[in-house]
């Protein structure tokens, strides 16, 4: 072997084009076994915006309709009902939603694109339990403060019709908004966000 | 690399405290480093390091398919088109897990056959030969368990076969065969059984099999094409002298050989990957139905040989005696191989000649297997069912008369193609000679002259010559 | 010699034409022929969905493969509410199977064992026979359940016989009325309804077909690095 004719430049320079070019290409072969962990078509079908249809909902009227696999609250709000939400606020975590989830169309005292209906995922942010829906004001268990909201059985958190989290509650941020939008006056889908002011 | 001297020291401090704790560099130097490779390995010794290769392809792609695939006799076929269809990319790690399933048996067909050429079974080596027997075995168990989970026709059908076979031996066939069902036909329990063997059992048993087949032959060290031992003529250092470290000069040869096995695996998976109804066969696409028979069951293609050989024989239990025969009798090569000499380059044409044979004759079988079973088929299926036997059976006999030519004291490097001897050669150069007087010949060299140039006068192109 | 002649004969796939009778003929289609493949999609969806469902092929990917509007496939499934699910069939299987004796196979599932030359000849074969419930009989799937859903295009078919000894063969198909299409026009249409279904049988292909040039020009590439580079190593070993 005559260790003098050994182009020792030559040989890092293949090797280090090798490493990349091998790099570059073990990287692209990551690909699809990464994208293939994504949700699958079934799964993005599933996952669908929905229709709601609000217009025969009534004053005070609570439907759930399931998106994502989960609750979705659509709530038609009265007038009082609206007034509280003023009134309630010092008594509120996070009055105007700066640490909460929703779409920018809804970052507003009501928490909706329309004051008066109300779209929320019915699941409390603490630990996942559904609250139950109390619009009554000042109910014997829920003590005389109360102005109407919801109410979670599993650790006692409170919220308010806007879904807007109490002080001094285990929840630690407002019920999440899902994206939504207004086809027509009565009629919603859920699952998409509003592009244009209504 | 080289400016920055933390790095070093970083990357060295890290090998020697992992060094402390675990022999890294003492296995790095016995396996790669220092690990003395024959330095005349031809194409031929490629294919170990492809089965590696395409093992590793089996885990991963096998991994990702369990993911989404649903071992349920209702749910399977459902589940299957759904990984073809509605997970992204999943066709091509299916494509790629079906591909790699034949291509792991060419690779390990060639591997064999490099081992029968050059008589890598021999003394010291027999260890080594039985331990990749056990490992063909094992895959051939997982072959043919991974060929249910689809739930088609031929799923269903080709292992309703298989094990009806068991039920040919006498006494015990028939309640063995219900066993392995675990039901009285193939069924669900059936599927999730195989299932369980196909992503757990096997697979691990198969990992450990490989890693007992590379510590064996690292203690014997490795054969070659002129089936020489080189540890015989060391230099001072202990170093046999026609020796060279797997690392670097194997590791960069096998990078570029798998590289270009690559390529043809990525042709077969994006252009043919049904190849022809040979390694996906199209029966399979309609989902089992146990109550219609396919009109022609063939097994898949790495199967057929010993199909042919089952279907040779015209009794359900011989026939099924004589496929497992025709497996386990290569367990015995070692033995019935008397013949002195490893390499056929110095073996007596005897050995030659049945070698060849032999291949004729698998191939054969191969091909008989997947046809339908005529007259004339079935007599060519006898025909070689007795030479395939013959090989092994008559070994002790044909290798003791060989003529064998004498063998060389050190390895033989092989010659440049060009100066080779023989008539096939003398007429290879004569029309490259040809070529190299015509006109367009001398103007495309006049052109590559020029790219030569500019590539020798930059800095980095230079390197690609 | 014998053996040899018996090595000829076996080698000759004449088995496989003398299985069916009749020689398969190939189409000219191209599952990337995204016009053929619409207008084959049509034909199916005017002629055969009634029947046959594709339950594996999803709208949604229907719509992107073929380059559809929302509109054009709510044109042509009018019944979606929204563009989710599969291309099931409103018929109940347990009513095909006492119109037609069998239920009808799902496409999607049956067309890639089939294989286009087989559909496509079948789609071509029909001829009169009084003695079946529908009035036809087909030449590659003889007395097969299914009527000819495409009488009108094409016409009806008599077929020719010959009696050689005591049995009777069809020698070949003669169109006796013509249909809405002629003979060159009619065998488009097949070509274009068996270029959409085997679309349907495997939408990966179109994934592949575009991406297998790129993989093989980088493993080429690659290739070539480490050619050069086994060199630079092994230029030492003598």
């Amino acid at each position: 072997m005559s260790e003098i004719d050994i182009d020792l430049e030559k040989r890092r320079f293949l090797t280090r084009t090798t490493l990349a070019l091998g790099a570059v290409g073990a990287g692209m072969a990551a690909v699809p076994f990464v994208s293939y962990l994504k949700p699958g078509a079934g799964a993005l079908e599933a996952a669908a915006p929905i229709d709601v249809d609000v217009s025969k909902l009534e004053d005070g009227q609570l439907i759930r309709v399931e998106w994502r696999g989960q609750p979705i609250w659509v709530l038609k709000r009265t007038e009082e009902m609206l007034e509280t939400l003023t009134k309630i606020e010092p008594l509120l975590r996070d009055p105007d939603s700066d640490e909460s989830v929703q779409p920018e169309s809804c970052k507003n005292r009501y928490r909706s694109i329309k004051p008066e209906i109300f779209v929320a995922v019915g699941i409390c942010t603490h630990l996942g339990c559904s609250p139950t829906y109390r619009p009554e004001v000042a109910p014997p268990d829920l003590g005389k403060n109360w102005l109407g909201g919801f109410f979670c059985p599993c650790h006692g958190s409170r919220f308010d019709l806007a879904g807007r989290v109490y002080k001094k509650v285990p929840a630690p941020t407002n019920l999440v908004v899902p994206p939504y939008r207004y086809v027509t006056d009565t009629h919603i889908v859920v699952g998409e966000e509003q592009q244009e002011a209504v | 690399m080289s400016e920055c001297k933390h790095c070093e020291t970083w990357g060295a401090r890290l090998i020697a405290w992992i060094d402390a704790r675990f022999p890294l560099l003492k296995v790095w130097n016995e396996h790669l480093a220092k690990y003395y490779a024959p330095k005349n390995f031809n194409f031929w010794y490629f294919f170990g390091s492809f089965a590696l290769l395409v093992l590793v392809n089996q885990i991963a792609t096998g991994i990702w398919l369990t993911m989404n695939y649903k071992p349920d006799a209702r749910l399977a076929f459902d589940s299957v088109e759904a990984i073809m269809r509605d997970f992204n990319w999943g066709w091509l790690i299916r494509y790629m897990h079906s591909t790699g399933a034949s291509m792991f048996f060419i690779v390990i067909y060639l591997h064999m056959f490099r081992g029968m050429m050059y008589g890598s079974y021999k003394k010291p080596r027999e260890l080594v030969w039985l331990l990749g027997m056990s490992l063909y075995v094992a895959l051939m168990a997982e072959a043919f368990m991974g060929y249910l989970l689809p739930w088609g026709q031929m799923s269903y059908w080709g292992a309703n076969v298989i094990v009806s076979l068991f039920s040919a031996i006498p006494v015990v066939g028939d309640s063995l065969a219900t066993w392995i069902r675990g039901d009285f036909l193939i069924s669900d329990v059936t599927l999730n059984r195989f299932f369980s063997f196909h992503v757990i059992a096997v697979p691990l048993v198969i990992v450990f099999l490989v890693f007992l087949h590379i510590v064996a032959l690292h203690k014997v060290g490795s054969n070659n094409p002129d089936g020489i031992e080189i540890k015989e003529k060391k230099d001072e250092n202990g170093v046999p002298l026609d020796g060279i470290p797997f690392h670097p000069y194997y590791t960069v040869k096998d990078l570029f050989g798998a590289t270009v096995f690559l390529a043809v695996c990525a042709w077969i998976v994006f252009y043919a990957p049904e190849f022809g109804g040979y390694f996906l066969e199209r029966p399979n696409f309609v989902p089992a139905d146990p109550l219609k028979t396919p009109e022609h069951i063939a097994p898949v293609w790495y199967f057929t040989p010993y199909y042919s050989i089952l279907r040779a024989i015209p009794s359900k239990f011989g026939g099924m005696l004589a496929m497992f025969l025709a497996i386990f009798i290569l367990f015995l090569l070692p033995w019935l191989d008397r013949c002195p000499v490893k390499s056929i380059r110095y073996r007596g044409n005897i050995y030659r000649i049945a070698l060849a044979l032999f291949v004729i004759s698998f191939l054969a079988l191969g091909y008989l297997g997947t046809i339908p079973p005529t007259p004339t088929a079935a007599f060519f299926g006898v025909l070689f069912t007795f030479i395939y036997f013959g090989f092994f059976l008559l070994m002790p006999i044909y290798t003791r008369l060989e003529v064998t030519r004498p063998v060389p004291e050190r390895l033989t490097m092989p010659k440049p193609l060009l100066e080779r001897e023989g008539w096939f050669w003398n007429l290879v150069r004569q029309a490259v000679s040809c070529v190299r007087k015509a006109p367009w010949y001398r103007q495309l060299d006049a052109q590559w002259q020029k790219i030569r140039t500019f590539m020798e006068n930059n800095k980095y192109l230079r390197h690609f010559l | 010699m014998k053996p040899i002649l018996y090595l000829v004969l076996l080698l000759t796939p004449l088995w496989a034409a003398a299985e069916l009778g009749v020689t398969l003929e190939q189409p000219d289609i191209d599952v990337a022929d995204t016009p053929s493949v619409r207008r084959g999609l049509e034909l199916y969806v005017d002629r055969c969905l009634g029947c046959h469902s594709l339950k594996h092929l999803r709208y949604r990917r229907l719509q992107r493969d073929l380059r559809l509007s929302d509109e054009e496939i709510k044109a042509l499934f009018p019944h979606l509410e929204r563009i989710v699910g599969t291309m099931t069939t409103a018929m109940d299987p347990q009513d095909a199977e006492r119109w037609f004796g069998v239920p009808a196979p799902d496409l999607s599932e049956r067309i890639r064992a089939l294989g286009a030359d087989w559909l496509y000849t079948y789609l071509r074969s029909f001829y009169k026979d009084e003695t079946r419930p529908f009035g036809v009989n087909n030449r590659v799937f003889p007395d097969v359940a299914m009527p000819h859903v495409l009488w009108d295009l094409q016409g009806e078919q008599e077929a020719v016989t010959v009696t050689v000894g005591d049995t009777t063969v069809i020698q070949k198909l003669e169109l006796v009325e013509p249909g809405k299409l002629s003979p060159p026009e009619y065998d488009k249409a097949v070509a274009d309804l068996v270029n959409f279904l085997a679309y349907a049988a495997e939408p990966a292909q179109l994934e592949r077909r575009r991406i297998g040039p790129y993989v093989l020009l980088f493993l080429f590439l690659l290739a070539f690095v480490t050619y050069r580079l086994k060199k630079a190593y092994w230029k030492d070993v003598h």
